[in-house]
């Protein structure tokens, strides 16, 4: 009896230690499970919770907004089914078992725990939780290393076993690349990094921190700030996504103009895979060694290995930062003035064009203005930018900006990058635009849960492409998003709205939001996907890459031949072939 | 008649297939309906109409772009830019020459688009139509999917070129209708009527050069130009694919060289889409008949002059008849290029460095081509005279009245089974119909006491046996243009009757023979051999003259007058090749250049027409000389040299007899088609039955 209750007593701290994160989160939808978007009693929009800088506010225009733009009403409810969805029994492989147990290693079984860890945050795998429909595989364990030694621990044992792989950060994968190979007959282990949360060592000398790949993109920020430092690395997802999927998905950071993308940012990598660990053996800061085998691992998705722990540049915590925007008189101008700027190599932190309709659409998110001063001084700025310079609302966009540096300097750079908007017919307009813009893409994930409670689904997907594309593509896309919707039935005209969210020398990253009504649909995630199809289709037909930062996962894999070649392939394929010939990283993405 | 083995295959299929193929072709199995536009003009006043508020709607509600500032947009260009480097340096004359010599091409080139000028010319051709014309009669609903069609996608009009009143009459329909001015491309040749030129010029015509094949700059600027136009919407584009008027009321094998530039912005994602949109323009009578008939006997044509327009007014006191525009289903490219170009080929070059397209693009664009002058067929609109031309086009010495009638009767129910589309006055009894007809065109035919017969030229004194001939040519050649009219619609099955008649027992390989050869007098899809063989064989064995039990081909009963007329309507493309055929072998001279090709052959069959030997008068068109010549080189009987400055023809005589066999079995040159039709009591109720059925709307086509 004494093993018994020793037994009950790990599983209940497994759930309770192993993973404080999925307690505060949601199980079928975004983020934490106290900040919420939600129509009350007075129709009006809120925000619950206390995290974020709209927590607690109303949105008066968000109604407004909403139904005007999807043709949807708050009459119209889709609330999510509450009871969880049917779970398939685990498939467990006992000699696994008994040798992982052994290894102190905890583990668990737990349906809860199987589920959450099913899936990222794709439109059809939130749209099924919240629909109660049966997930056809998940894992059939979930594992908690808690150091690089743990994780050969069970790599081995997985090899030795032949179980199935899949490693688990931030659970924040846009690409089905969680979502587990239906044929896939082998015992699944999901293999959860959030343990491996530490930073092990700083050097202020060099300017590196040596991290545990599971850590989570604001804790790292915030460990980093008590000692001064930041990496600066701040994907829009980094309050969920983790170090290492970062690594594994060759992610991008809003800042990256300053920090640079998570290639430019890592220093030294170590994995695990089959075939052993994988590192170098010096941290010089730029080695000519044959191909890089970092970029073996950046990008990988998981399939070659786990990353265990990853040295990275810091920097000290900028002295000032500064928002800023910029309204242009049509989307045209403010291309060309961000490919300006671009030229000039003289981008602030992150510079990010919205187009007409997400600048709405910001506008929608504007919290009750309490004074009649306030009201009075919007008022003011709208006559100014529309009546007195002639700017038409319905083509209006707005660039918003961030400065990061020495108070001196940052105001020098805003100088220049505001000099450079005139020529363009850019008028300043305010630090508060420039915040409220990145608020919106932390808040966006959030939008879709409310999106789904009435109807609409939404998602988003990005490229990259050259700068002379850039206008092309955004209108090309657009357009045939709109036509696939109508030519399969979708009965209100979509949202589709993008912006320009990184610039590059030769090119420009787009981010592209795509949503519809569905009411009147048979199965609008299945239209939602072709549609999306489609649209990529769209993208690379105008000259855009498969993807800047999302990754391919296993929703774009069709199109990796055609992407990088046969013998691009061929090459990916016998890295993989080498490394891991049983496949016990098999969850299948990219090839 | 034995089928060839690989035949059989196609055959068993079908009727499944045909019926998809011909489903897929024509997917407007219905048409529109008419409106008079000068019945409105004959009611109200011209200056008012001239002088109301035109206010169309652009592509997505652009601003129209003023003429200078469009030069500039050209002249700026990346494209422009590139060219005029890459000149600078091959030429090493300084970039700002080059870019000047552009500016005066561009100068010499571009549309000075006003719409008061528009108005002028709406003014005076509400006048001249009136006089000319008994009605001037457009489809509504195609002019209401071409505004659609207008406002989202960048659009290309594309015409049928049979006169020079085409294109003024486009402007002046889309005037009438409240849309878009179209600016179209011209040939140069205008320029040469000072004033009118200009006119036109304001009138939204802007001038091409006829030929600039190595002048890279003027390439530049010219596609540029056209691109910018396009991309930006700032008017439909309107050019003929066949380049120029056809002489000869057929159409004309396109040419690629606009259609490329108007694809390409579609193929490099500079537009989402690119919308063309086919017209048939049909003229009951046309203005240049006679005119055309004897520039294809080689008196040249005037050269354009404002003081022979002038002249030209005597043509206002005749009645032309109607004319009927057909603005066909917009064709979208972007559908048509679904699967065929993989448009990210073009991701791996800069866009603005012009480059020769890939071969899947430009077979994308010949085909595309060949379908749009397919639509163009379609839609024309076909008169009575049209059939009755073909009919006495089969009977040089003329028909009984009633005879005449008789056939005209039932050939309109061989051409409604076909789907043509056919303008037959309802309720007029057929008679009346035929003598109207024959009123129309009383320059082309007679009546004398009950006989039917072409009209030769009257003879102005004493004429030489070659004026005589000459005369009679020209009414033969000016009646063929009619009859030309309608073998679009007829020309497969007729082939397939020719194989069966004529030629040797693999049916399938000679209608292949006959496909190939007379490719450049037809509109023959390129690759569509077996599907235009099954429509063949589908349209024949509808209107019951031939049977298909199993693996045969084999004509009915009541097949012989079909398949004779069939006959009797290629007979004079057959001959004529022949003759050509017969020129080379016997008569050419060694060094024979490819400038003494037309007037030698011609001089070739006039002998032999004078001598009794030949009765087939259409030989003496140069363009049917030309075509079979295009045809002999393309099946290498021919071969071209570059002598010096002479092209010589190099003749492979076996094979050119070896084509003349196929062509001549059983056939004497001398001996012309004279099997007569003569249908009997029951073929009249044959045609009445096809013509009934034409008018079910469960007919498929």
């Amino acid at each position: 009896p004494s093993l018994l209750l020793l037994l009950t007593l790990t599983k209940l701290t497994n759930c309770f230690l192993f993973s404080p994160r999925q307690e505060i989160m949601k199980w079928n939808g975004w983020g934490y499970s106290d900040s919420k978007f939600l129509f009350n009693k007075k129709g009006q929009a809120e925000f619950t919770g206390k995290r974020y800088r709209l927590s607690g506010m109303t949105l008066p225009s968000l109604q407004d907004w909403f139904e005007n733009t999807f043709g949807a009403s708050v009459k119209h409810k889709s609330p999510p089914v509450l009871n969880a969805s049917v779970v398939p029994p685990p498939r467990l492989n006992e000699a696994f078992v008994e040798n992982l147990k052994a290894t102190g290693i905890p583990f668990s079984n737990e349906a809860e725990d199987r589920v959450f860890r099913a899936h990222g945050h794709c439109l059809h795998e939130i749209f099924a939780l919240r629909e109660g429909k049966k997930f056809e595989r998940v894992p059939d364990m979930v594992v908690w290393p808690n150091c690089h030694n743990d994780v050969v621990k069970i790599v081995e044992l997985a090899c030795k076993h032949n179980v199935c792989l899949i490693p688990y950060g931030g659970g924040t994968s846009v690409t089905s690349a969680l979502e587990c190979p239906p044929e896939e007959t082998r015992c699944i282990v999901s293999l959860d990094t959030s343990q491996m949360n530490r930073i092990l060592w700083l050097d202020e000398n060099n300017l590196v921190a040596h991290v545990e790949a599971g850590i989570i993109g604001q804790d790292l920020e915030r460990l980093l700030n008590e000692s001064g430092y930041c990496t600066g690395h701040e994907p829009d997802s980094m309050e969920f996504s983790s170090l290492g999927g970062w690594v594994a998905t060759r992610a991008s950071g809003m800042k990256k103009n300053v920090y640079g993308n998570i290639e430019d940012l890592v220093i030294h990598i170590k994995a695990v895979t089959p075939r052993g660990v994988i590192e170098k053996s010096c941290q010089g800061p730029r080695t000519s060694t044959g191909p890089d085998i970092h970029h073996f691992i950046l990008g990988s998705e998981g399939t070659l290995g786990v990353v265990t722990e990853v040295t990275m540049k810091i920097r000290p915590i900028p002295e000032y930062q500064k928002y800023g925007s910029v309204v242009f008189p049509k989307f045209e101008a403010g291309v060309a003035c961000l490919r300006e700027v671009a030229k000039q190599r003289c981008a602030p932190a992150s510079i990010r064009l919205m187009d007409n309709k997400q600048f709405h659409f910001g506008h929608a998110l504007k919290p009750q203005v309490s004074s009649i001063f306030t009201h009075f001084v919007e008022g003011l700025k709208k006559f100014y930018i529309t009546k007195l310079k002639g700017f038409d609302p319905h083509q209006l966009v707005v660039a918003t900006l961030l400065f990061e540096g020495d108070r001196e300097r940052v105001l020098q750079h805003e100088k220049q990058v505001y000099d450079i908007a005139a020529t363009f017919g850019g008028l300043a307009a305010g630090e508060d635009n420039g915040q409220r813009g990145y608020l919106l893409t932390f808040v966006i994930a959030y939008l879709r849960d409310l999106g789904m409670d009435y109807c609409v689904v939404a998602e988003s997907f990005e490229t990259s492409v050259p700068w002379d594309r850039v206008l092309d593509l955004c209108q090309n896309v657009k357009e045939r998003i709109i036509r696939e919707c109508k030519e399969r039935g979708v009965q209100f005209q979509p949202l589709t709205s993008c912006r320009v969210t990184q610039t590059y020398d030769s090119g420009a990253c787009i981010y592209f939001y795509f949503a519809f009504n569905y009411r009147g649909l048979a199965d609008p995630v299945h239209t939602y996907e072709q549609v999306e199809h489609a649209a990529r289709e769209e993208i690379l037909a105008n000259g855009g890459s498969l993807s800047h930062h999302h990754g391919v996962g296993k929703l774009r894999k069709e199109w990796m031949k055609d992407s990088i070649s046969n013998v691009g392939v061929g090459m990916l394929k016998s890295v993989k072939e080498y490394v891991d010939p049983e496949n016990i990283f098999g969850n299948r993405n990219l090839l | 008649r034995e089928l060839s083995s690989e035949s059989n295959i196609y055959i068993y299929c079908l009727n499944i297939l045909v019926f998809v193929t011909l489903q897929q072709r024509d997917p407007m199995l219905k048409r529109d309906c008419f409106e008079d536009i000068l019945e409105e003009r004959r009611n109200s006043s011209d200056l008012k109409y001239a002088l109301r508020c035109y206010a169309p709607v652009l592509y997505k509600g652009v601003t129209p772009c003023k003429a200078n500032m469009l030069k500039n947009i050209v002249l700026q260009s990346d494209q422009l830019h590139y060219v005029i480097n890459q000149v600078s340096q091959e030429s090493g004359e300084a970039p700002d020459i080059i870019q000047e010599e552009a500016s005066v091409i561009l100068e010499e080139m571009a549309h000075r688009l006003q719409i008061s000028t528009v108005r002028c010319f709406a003014f005076a051709l509400s006048k001249a139509f009136k006089t000319l014309f008994q009605h001037v009669c457009v489809n509504e609903e195609g002019i209401q999917r071409l505004q659609q069609a207008i406002q989202e996608h960048p659009v290309v009009l594309l015409p049928s070129h049979r006169s020079y009143m085409d294109f003024l009459l486009m402007s002046y329909i889309l005037y009438t209708y409240d849309l878009a001015l179209p600016v179209i491309a011209a040939g140069m040749d205008f320029m040469g009527m000072k004033f009118v030129g200009e006119m036109l010029r304001m009138s939204g015509a802007f001038f091409i050069r006829r030929s600039f094949g190595g002048d890279k700059l003027y390439w530049a600027v010219f596609s540029e130009y056209v691109k910018t136009m396009l991309r930006n919407g700032f008017a439909p584009i309107e050019f003929f694919l066949e380049g120029t008027r056809s002489r000869t009321c057929k159409s004309l094998t396109p040419k690629l060289g606009l259609l490329n530039i108007v694809i390409e912005p579609f193929f490099k994602g500079e537009v989402f889409d690119v919308n063309l949109v086919p017209v048939s323009i049909s003229y009951e009578r046309i203005l240049e008949e006679s005119l055309y008939a004897r520039e294809l006997l080689g008196v040249p044509k005037p050269k354009e002059s404002t003081s022979g327009l002038l002249k030209a007014r005597r043509i206002l006191s005749e009645d032309y008849g109607s004319i009927h525009v057909y603005f066909g289903q917009p064709v979208s490219v972007r559908s048509l290029a679904q699967g065929k170009v993989n448009r990210s080929t073009y991701n791996l070059f800069p866009r603005h460095i012009p480059r020769k397209p890939m071969e899947e693009t430009q077979s994308f664009v010949n085909d595309t081509a060949y379908r749009i002058v397919r639509l163009q067929e379609d839609n024309m609109v076909l008169k009575p005279w049209v059939l009755m031309a073909s009919l006495l086009l089969q009977n040089l010495e003329g028909l009984e009245l009633s005879v005449l009638t008789e056939q005209t009767v039932w050939l309109r129910g061989l051409a409604l089974s076909y789907a043509a589309f056919l303008d037959w006055p309802d309720q007029a009894p057929t008679a009346k119909v035929v003598s109207s007809s024959l009123a129309l065109h009383r320059g082309l035919a007679c009546v004398s006491g009950d006989r039917v017969s072409l009209v030769v030229g009257e003879p102005l004194g004493p004429v030489t046996p070659e004026e005589a001939l000459f005369n009679r040519a020209v009414s033969v050649l000016s009646c063929a243009s009619y009859r030309n009219q309608v073998l679009h619609v007829f020309l497969r099955p007729a082939m397939l009757a020719v194989a069966m008649l004529h030629l040797s027992d693999e049916v399938y390989n000679c209608f292949s023979f006959l496909w190939d050869m007379f490719s450049n007098d037809f509109i023959l899809c390129p690759g569509d051999t077996v599907q235009d063989f099954e429509e063949a064989c589908y349209l024949l064995v509808k209107t019951g003259a031939v049977q298909m039990p199993q693996q045969d081909i084999v004509m009915t009963d009541i097949g012989q007058p079909t398949l004779s007329f069939f006959n009797g309507l290629l007979e004079p493309f057959l001959q004529g090749y022949q003759v050509v055929c017969r020129y080379l072998c016997e008569e050419a001279s060694e060094g024979l250049t490819e400038k003494q090709y037309i007037p030698a052959v011609r001089s070739f069959a006039v002998k032999l027409i004078l001598a009794g030997n030949l009765r087939c008068y259409e030989v003496l068109s140069s363009d049917m000389q030309k075509n079979a010549l295009a045809a002999l080189l393309r099946m290498d009987a021919v071969r071209k040299v570059k002598v010096a400055d002479q092209v010589t023809l190099i003749v492979n005589k076996m094979a050119v007899n070896s084509i003349d066999d196929i062509l001549g079995k059983n056939r004497m040159i001398s001996h012309i088609n004279q099997t007569p039709i003569s249908p009997s009591l029951s073929l009249v109720a044959v045609a009445e039955d096809l013509y009934r059925d034409g008018l079910t709307p469960s007919y498929i086509r």
